[in-house]
């Protein structure tokens, strides 16, 4: 009943930044709408982990977790560059 | 009991969190004040999810396994928040502030 | 280095520990091959350094990890309001802040937990200033009143 409850207001959550992702007038809005879903996810697998009685759920959450970051980052670089590989620092000489 | 207590209101608390995060992700007026909006949803939805699901499972394996996720969010989440607002900062969105000229003024509409 | 490394090993193998489960002679020797994998091939990458492995922070992190969760609680219920409430308004603002961290890993340090807090994004980073984007006039004066810039400094102050 608790994990279900709790589950109910995540899918809300969810509903509601796949939303942003559809309206978002720019890409960097449809990029943060993927990475709050992805956020979101994890603690879905983990609450379902706990409502189907299968804590080993609880490994998939965590690759999903590093999965999402890597990915976000990804799509940053791959934005900003157009090109995976390239390892130049900033031109203005700001850091990271 | 008192165990349980906390963690019925723990999962309750971080699951109106996310909503209330949710809300204002599809609320707030630019990109910027946006990410502000996901990161409730990034450290006190999941945080205080976690917490309720570790009080859950008691001292196992299984709370090791939810520490790990919690570290890694606390560690992944505000790097990647700061990575997006600095692609966006470069890629000419312009944030929105009250005394810049804009009509909309910086406040929700 | 030598302390980097046995340190990055022991930290990978009680990670590898924990999350296995299984403790038998086989699995662990498994863990004990991908451990010293992981090893060579970041000592192959050049990254067992300073930033990968922050030894020289002091113990203050603790204290300094406590203080900032409060600041995380305080700050999250703020902007929930401010996302659920009609009444509540939000005043974005973009300011600098200075920093008086002497490291990279300080300033990363001090730029992420800007960050983690909601209500507050570091933008970008300079030598001795953060540009950040505040949701409201309050957060602002929170991050320029300079109580976490002097937690980071003296967690990062070497013993």
């Amino acid at each position: 009943m608790m994990f279900a409850a709790t589950m109910a207001g995540i899918l809300v959550a969810m509903v509601l930044a796949l939303l942003r992702g559809l309206l978002g007038p720019t890409v960097y809005d449809r990029i943060l709408a993927l990475n709050t879903f992805g956020t979101i996810t994890v603690l879905a697998i983990a609450i379902l982990g706990f409502l189907m009685g299968r804590p080993d759920f609880l490994d998939i959450a965590l690759l999903y977790a590093l999965i999402n970051f890597v990915g976000t980052i990804a799509i940053l670089k791959y934005l900003r560059y157009g090109d995976l590989s390239a390892s130049s620092p900033d031109a203005d000489g700001s850091k990271r | 009991m008192i165990v349980e207590m906390v963690s019925w209101l723990c999962l309750m608390g971080g699951a109106l969190l996310c909503v209330a995060g949710g809300i204002g992700m599809v609320r707030f007026p630019d990109v910027y004040t946006r990410s502000h909006a996901a990161g409730v949803i990034d450290t006190g939805g999941a945080f205080m999810i976690l917490l309720g699901l570790a009080a859950q499972a008691g001292f196992t394996l299984i709370t090791v396994k939810l520490f790990f996720i919690g570290l890694l969010l606390f560690f992944t989440t505000p790097t990647s928040t700061h990575a997006l607002v600095k692609g966006a900062l470069f890629g000419g969105q312009n944030p929105i502030v009250r005394d810049s000229p804009d009509k909309d003024n910086g406040v929700a509409s | 280095m030598t302390v980097r490394l046995v340190s990055l090993t022991s930290i990978l193998f009680a990670t590898w520990l924990l999350m296995s489960g299984h403790y038998d002679a086989l699995t662990i020797s498994f863990g004990v091959i991908s451990c010293i994998a992981c090893v060579y091939l970041t000592r192959r990458m050049k990254i067992v350094d300073h930033e990968g492995q922050p030894l020289h922070l002091n113990s203050a992190i603790v204290v300094y990890w406590l203080w900032l969760l409060w600041q995380i609680v305080k700050s999250n219920l703020d902007v929930a309001l401010r996302c659920v409430l009609p009444g509540k308004r939000i005043d974005p603002i973009v300011f600098r802040a200075p920093t008086s961290q002497k490291t990279s890993v300080g300033i990363a340090a001090y730029a992420n937990s800007i960050t983690l807090t909601p209500g507050t994004v570091s933008m970008t980073t300079w030598d001795h200033e953060i540009e950040v984007h505040a949701l409201t006039r309050s957060g602002a004066d929170d991050v320029l009143a300079g109580n976490m810039d002097a937690w980071v400094t003296r967690v990062e102050r070497r013993k």
